[in-house]
This record gives C-alpha cells, sequence and structure tokens, in this order.
C-alpha cells in the first residue's frame, strides 16, 4: 500500500492501480469518456486518447490522464482544480466541435456519454467552428455504423478484437481522416463481423447502433390482413424493467405481456417455449451423437456444440469452417418459434403464412441478422419478420404511452406462451447446456433428477468446465461466454485435445442477459451480475423445471412433430451452416 | 467463402518474408515493408495473406497500412518521385518544387502517370537537410532542386 492525498483527501492504495481507480474507490468521480470497463469479464479500454479525465498532480508541469496514470508514493492529486475544469471544459469543446449536433434524432440520445458530459460540464455552445469529417453511413442487416458521430475513443475496436476476437474493426488513417473501420473500409457486410453487436454496447455515442425496426412492426399491427405474433426471449423479462426504473435484475414477465397485448399484438406468446422446443430436439441429437459414439462409430463427432446463438454461429461459420458438421444442427429458438408459427400455427388458424407476421424482442442485435437469412425464409417469406431489441420494446411502450408500473400482470397466450424453468434459463450463460443436461440425463438414465439444479454449471467465469454424472456415465462439458473465451475450447477441439462432450457458447457477457439489444449498462458489470441471479429466480419459481414435462411441448409431437429429430423436425426445426471464410486460393 | 487470389509465387514470398520474422504479430511493420520492398506496393489481396500468415486481422493490417505514409495501396511508377516536405525542405521551397512535378506529370501526390512512369509522393526529412529542398527519385538524391530544374531531371528518365 501506498500513501497519496486526492483533492486533499489522505488515502492509502494498492501499489500499482491508476489515479481513476483510486479516485473512484475513495469516492471521487472523475469524469472519463474514452475509458471503458467491464470488470466482471476484465475488459480494459483506456488508450488515454480523449484527455478528458485529466487530473493535476502537484510537481508535475503537465496534466496527466487519470486513467492511465499510475498512483505513486506521496502523490497529491486534485481532480477538479481550476486548471482542471478549464482544461476539461477546452478538451470537450473541442471533442464537441467535431460531432454532429442532431441529438433530437439520435438513436443514443438519453443514453450518450458525450451528451451526459455536455450537460455535467455546463457546455452551453461550441467555441470551435471548424471543418467536421464525415464518412459514408454504414447500414448492414442488424448494425449502423454513423461513423460522423465516432469519437475515437476505440472502445468497439476493443471489444471487437479482444473479447470477441472477431477482428471486423480497426482504427485506420490517421489525423482528421481517422476512422474505426473493417478492413479496406469496406461495409460490416463484408468483414468478419458476428453482428454480437458488443461494439454498439460498449459506444458512449451514437456511431453504433442497432437498425431500427419498431415502426415496421406498427404497420404490420396497423394492417387488419395481418395476424401479428409476438415471442419474447428469456433473457429479456430480467432486463426490461430498468428501461421503466426498476432495479437490475427485477422480473417483469407478467407485465410485458400485458404492454404488448397492449400495443396490439394479437397473439403473446414466448419464445421460452421454443427453448423447450430446442431442448428436445437439440438434447435428442446429443443423446443420439453420445449413444453412436460410445458404440464406436467413427462418422459420429463429439462434442457437439450449442447453436441458439446467432453471434456465435456467424463467428465458426467465418473462423471455424473446418467444422461446420460439429455444431447442433438444431435452429436457434427465435427460428423455432418462427417455423412453428408460421407453419403449424398458421395451419391451425386457417391463414396463409403471407398474412402472418411474426416479430421476435430479443436481447440480441445479431437476431436481427438471423431472422434475415435466406434458409429461414420460405419463398421469400421470412419465418421471423422482424426482431426487436428490449430497447426497441421499451421504446414502442413509452411510444404507446403505455404506464408499465401500473400494468396488471399478464400471461402469455396458449399453446406457444407456455415455458418451463429450463427455458428461462437459456437467458444465462451455462442456461442453455443445463436445461439440456436436465432433460438428456432422464431419457439417457430412465431416471428422476435426484436434484434439478446443477450448481457447477453455473457462474460467470469466461471458460468453465464441468463433469455431470449421468449414473455412472461421465459427461464432460465445457462452457464459455465471449468469442474469445469460445475460441480457447473451439482451439481445443481442432487440435483433438478435447475430451468434452458438449460445449455451451455464447458470444455475450453473461449470455444473452448481456446482450447487445438490452438496456445499456454502460460498463456496470454489476447490473449483468443482478440480471443473471434473476434469471435463475425466474427458473426456482416455474411449477415445471425441465423441458420434456411441458405439456404443451409433448402436445405439439403428439399433435404435429411426431418425434424429436423427426421428419418434420429434420425439415422445419433444423439447419445446416455455411463456409463465410477467406480462402486465400493460387490465381489461374 | 470468399476467395482472395494471387499468383503462388507471390504467396510464397510473402510466406517467406512472414516466416523470416517468425510470423510474430509485433513484427507486422517490418514484415509490410519487406513485402512492399518487393511487390512496390501493398494491394488488397498481399494484405490479406499477411494477415493469416501473422494471425492477425486483416483490418489490423489495414490500420497499419494506412496510418504510416511510408505504405502504398497503389503500384508506384517505374521512377517513383519523393519530395522532402520536412521543415528544412519546405522552407527553401520544396511545395513549389513539389506543384512542378504535379503539373508537368499531371497528377497529384500518390497517384502514378498512365504510362506507369512516374508517381509522386511526399516524405518528411532524409537527413539531408544541407541541400535543401530535396527529392528522390528511386534511390537518387537531387539536392537543391529548383522549380526549373524540375523538366531537365524528368528528361533524364523519360528518355531512359
Amino acid at each position: 500500500m501506498i500513501n497519496i492525498t486526492i483533492d486533499n483527501k489522505p488515502l492509502q492504495v494498492e501499489k500499482g492501480i491508476t489515479i481513476l481507480k483510486a479516485a473512484r474507490a475513495a469516492g471521487v468521480e472523475i469524469p472519463t469518456l474514452c475509458y471503458y470497463e467491464l470488470d466482471g469479464i476484465i475488459l480494459e479500454n483506456r488508450p488515454g486518447g480523449c484527455r478528458i479525465c485529466v487530473v493535476e498532480v502537484e510537481g508535475r508541469r503537465n496534466l496527466a490522464p487519470a486513467c492511465a496514470t499510475e498512483v505513486m508514493e506521496g502523490m497529491k492529486i486534485n481532480t477538479h482544480s481550476l486548471r482542471v475544469v478549464n482544461a476539461r471544459r477546452t478538451v470537450l469543446e473541442m471533442i464537441l466541435s467535431d460531432h454532429p449536433a442532431d441529438c433530437l434524432i439520435c438513436p443514443k440520445s438519453g443514453n450518450c456519454e458525450l451528451q451526459d458530459l455536455a450537460q455535467r460540464l455546463g457546455v452551453r455552445e461550441i467555441p470551435y467552428q471548424g471543418e467536421q469529417s464525415t464518412y459514408r453511413k454504414d447500414t448492414s442487416r442488424a448494425i449502423i455504423r454513423d461513423i460522423d458521430k465516432c469519437v475515437m475513443c476505440r472502445r468497439c475496436e476493443t471489444v471487437c478484437n479482444v473479447w470477441q476476437t472477431v477482428g471486423a474493426l480497426s482504427a485506420v488513417n490517421r489525423g482528421f481522416e481517422a476512422v474505426v473501420a473493417p478492413a479496406f473500409e469496406q461495409d460490416l457486410e463484408k468483414s468478419p463481423c458476428t453482428y454480437c453487436g458488443q461494439c454498439i454496447m460498449a459506444c458512449p455515442v451514437g456511431a453504433l447502433s442497432e437498425v431500427d425496426n419498431t415502426r415496421q412492426v406498427i404497420t404490420a399491427i396497423s394492417n387488419p390482413k395481418k395476424t401479428v405474433i409476438v415471442q419474447t426471449a428469456p433473457a429479456v423479462r430480467v432486463a426490461l424493467g430498468e428501461e421503466f426504473g426498476y432495479e437490475p435484475g427485477t422480473i417483469v414477465t407478467g407485465k410485458m405481456a400485458a404492454a404488448l397485448r397492449k400495443i396490439g399484438f394479437d397473439y403473446v406468446f414466448d419464445t421460452d417455449f421454443a427453448a423447450d422446443l430446442t431442448i428436445m430436439e437439440e438434447g435428442t441429437e446429443l443423446l443420439t451423437r453420445i449413444s453412436k459414439f460410445m458404440a464406436g462409430d467413427k462418422n459420429v463427432k463429439l462434442p457437439i456444440l450449442t447453436s441458439c446463438c446467432p453471434g456465435w454461429v456467424n463467428f465458426f461459420e467465418t473462423n471455424y469452417p473446418d467444422m461446420l458438421d460439429v455444431p447442433s444442427t438444431a435452429k436457434s429458438p427465435q427460428q423455432m418459434f418462427g417455423a412453428v408459427a408460421k407453419n403449424y400455427w398458421a395451419d391451425k388458424l386457417g391463414i396463409k403464412r403471407e398474412d402472418m407476421v411474426v416479430v421476435s424482442i430479443m436481447p440480441c442485435v445479431a437476431k436481427k441478422f438471423e431472422c434475415s437469412r435466406d434458409e429461414f425464409k420460405e419463398n421469400g417469406n421470412p419465418d421471423v419478420d422482424f426482431a426487436l431489441t428490449t430497447r426497441e420494446l421499451a421504446e414502442l411502450i413509452r411510444q404507446f404511452n403505455i404506464d408499465f408500473e401500473s400494468l396488471e400482470e399478464a400471461d402469455f397466450d396458449k399453446p406457444l406462451g407456455e415455458s418451463t424453468g429450463a427455458a428461462v434459463i437459456f437467458g444465462a450463460t451455462g442456461g442453455v447446456i443445463e436445461a439440456a443436461t436436465r432433460t438428456a440425463y432422464e431419457i439417457f438414465t430412465k431416471k428422476s433428477l435426484p436434484k434439478i439444479d446443477f450448481e457447477e454449471l453455473r457462474g460467470l467465469e469466461g471458460v468453465r468446465k464441468a463433469t455431470v454424472d449421468f449414473d455412472g456415465t461421465p459427461i464432460h462439458i465445457g462452457i464459455a461466454h465471449g468469442l474469445a473465451n469460445a475460441r480457447k475450447l473451439l482451439d481445443e477441439v481442432r487440435t483433438g485435445k478435447s475430451n468434452f462432450h458438449a460445449i455451451e457458447v455464447m458470444a455475450c457477457p453473461g449470455g444473452c442477459i448481456g446482450g447487445a439489444g438490452q438496456p445499456f449498462h454502460h460498463g456496470d458489470f454489476s447490473i449483468i451480475e443482478k440480471r443473471f441471479a434473476a434469471i435463475y429466480r425466474e427458473d426456482a419459481g416455474k411449477a415445471i423445471r425441465k423441458s420434456h414435462e411441458n405439456p404443451f411441448i409433448t402436445a405439439l409431437y403428439k399433435d404435429w412433430l411426431v418425434e424429436p429429430c423427426g421428419e418434420i423436425s429434420h425439415h422445419l426445426l433444423h439447419t445446416h451452416y455455411f463456409d463465410k471464410s477467406k480462402h486465400i486460393e493460387v490465381e489461374g | 467463402m470468399a476467395k482472395v487470389k494471387l499468383a503462388e509465387s507471390k504467396i510464397n514470398k510473402i510466406k517467406e518474408i512472414c516466416a523470416n520474422f517468425g510470423n510474430l504479430p509485433g513484427e507486422a511493420i517490418n514484415v509490410l515493408h519487406k513485402v512492399q520492398g518487393e511487390f512496390g506496393y501493398l494491394p488488397a489481396e498481399v494484405q490479406e495473406v499477411v494477415a493469416h500468415e501473422l494471425n492477425v486481422s486483416v483490418a489490423h493490417i489495414y490500420g497499419i497500412v494506412t496510418f504510416y505514409s511510408f505504405f502504398t495501396m497503389l503500384p508506384k511508377g517505374e521512377h517513383p518521385i519523393s519530395v522532402c516536405t520536412g521543415t528544412a525542405c519546405y522552407v527553401r521551397g520544396a511545395e513549389k518544387v513539389l506543384d512542378e512535378f504535379k503539373r508537368e506529370l499531371k497528377i497529384a501526390v500518390g497517384e502514378t502517370t498512365a504510362d506507369g512512369k512516374f508517381s509522386i509522393s511526399c516524405l518528411r526529412c532524409v537527413g539531408a537537410c544541407g541541400l535543401a529542398p530535396v527529392v528522390l527519385i528511386g534511390e537518387k538524391v537531387y539536392g537543391r532542386v529548383t522549380p526549373d530544374g524540375v523538366k531537365d531531371i524528368l528528361n533524364e528518365y523519360r528518355n531512359a
């Protein structure tokens, strides 16, 4: 420990930490802009470039950036001296002089850290008028890059390269021309981008945002000829409340269902139903593969990889094209729901699939890309028409002037709204594999589970390994969240060093609860932890907690699908993957 | 699946250069320097191969190529002209010399003439400030260049 003073307050702090961390621990808030941290997953971006966090250190000629300066014995730091306040203001005014002032219609308005800074520092005019850097807008199917708004904090670059190892973005060019862009400044759609959207989550301003589909949804609801169906992903219900002032981790399932009905959806269903269905299909596939493998079938590949996460699917299609037969062929719950809705449910209602619009509410940005994939369309008509983020749903609720707090809790519609606790935990890292284990165990051993909770599969560590005892048969399970962590497990599989039977991967920190479509957490990892706890609370409160015990799932197989991994399932609930890598080939 | 096509000899040359630097990501600048020395410029396909060999993203390589003014993605002319615009040369009239080259060749900085003979680029200080303003054509150094002398210099190469 060393002795320092911050704003005349004597402190004992750990050696080697930054002034910023020492100040925050002492309750002194130094404003930052480029700095970004998610301590729960050890991710830090501190290029020291924006100069907003400068402080005065006694005896030093220049002001020091607090985020990149380590404390030293006897250091006397002043975080808000007159010199600091003036310098910080000048720095901010210069940043603002090259930033479009279109806050009124900016998608980040209200959640923008630059806007907050301008408010906090009381900037009322921008004294520097000069040239502004401009760049073309890049609109992909899920993410919009509006680089005019970029402040070059490079948080997105760090997230994309360090946490995700996707490598879609890099700072390119220099000086006034510098931007963060894909290679050769091509569009995102031509880059290895997975659309995980963590760059949007990290962006302090509106330079990165999701494609907004709320207008199209309102148009669909307004059309009397269309039957509009909505499904909601597990992770949405533990985060949506934050948009309406609730504590992170508040479960708002009932209010959400009520709000969706008020907005005017004809049927309010639940992606959780499809998650139970996913377990039936993926669990059966897992057991079949394990049984064949144990019987010595050399054509069977293990481990099986989960395939629910669209960011993850995009990642392995780009980076592991040699292993496309390893992931489960089961579609994601969103797409399973779409296939059931547009085939089974449309048939039940006696309407054509073209007259049905399926909307999903997702904690995810990559789901927008997933539902646009050609293989999930029939004659050009997609199984899921629009995927909205949790934030877009909140926007709709506000547009329709729904008083969220006073809403009476409501239930989902039947039959595609019934689900089990196993489905809810899909929203957290480790949840899919725990849900699959609950079902696979009982089918494999033909015994009832002694304990439903698999604590060994839970947690927020980046890579987790566990062995589950299937009544004498050890089943090795790997879990990763974040694509850098997934890469570690995948490289083990590729080199044959892996002994896993099954691996679950989620692209986002904490799983879907930390998805890029969720309310902004601005780097506060405790918010993700609270959502994480809420997911398991929701599970524990469910009467039925194993997917194969969902009576509506049983009925669906009886009524229509016949059996898991059967012919109809094969056609409608399973998919295949594509090689999206770049191949270097000899010319000619 | 997207394909990156390049002649086999070029792929092998790049692989050799990368291997000489241990395929280390930290050697990216040195690798690019050598590769550009080999091919004269760094087209997209070449950057793809370098990224692949060093196991870094193409975006990262492109970031380096566009950051350092030494690197170029456009093929240089047979006789690359580099006008020093460092402080000493600048105050001694480098800009006028540069303008004269641009006017004479009808190309801008960073461009190559249609016949592929000349290209113009700027650099900052070759360490021969005593000779300012300095112009390099290929490896040859010309000192105390004046706008009037530009034509004569070019003629040395035009008829060559």
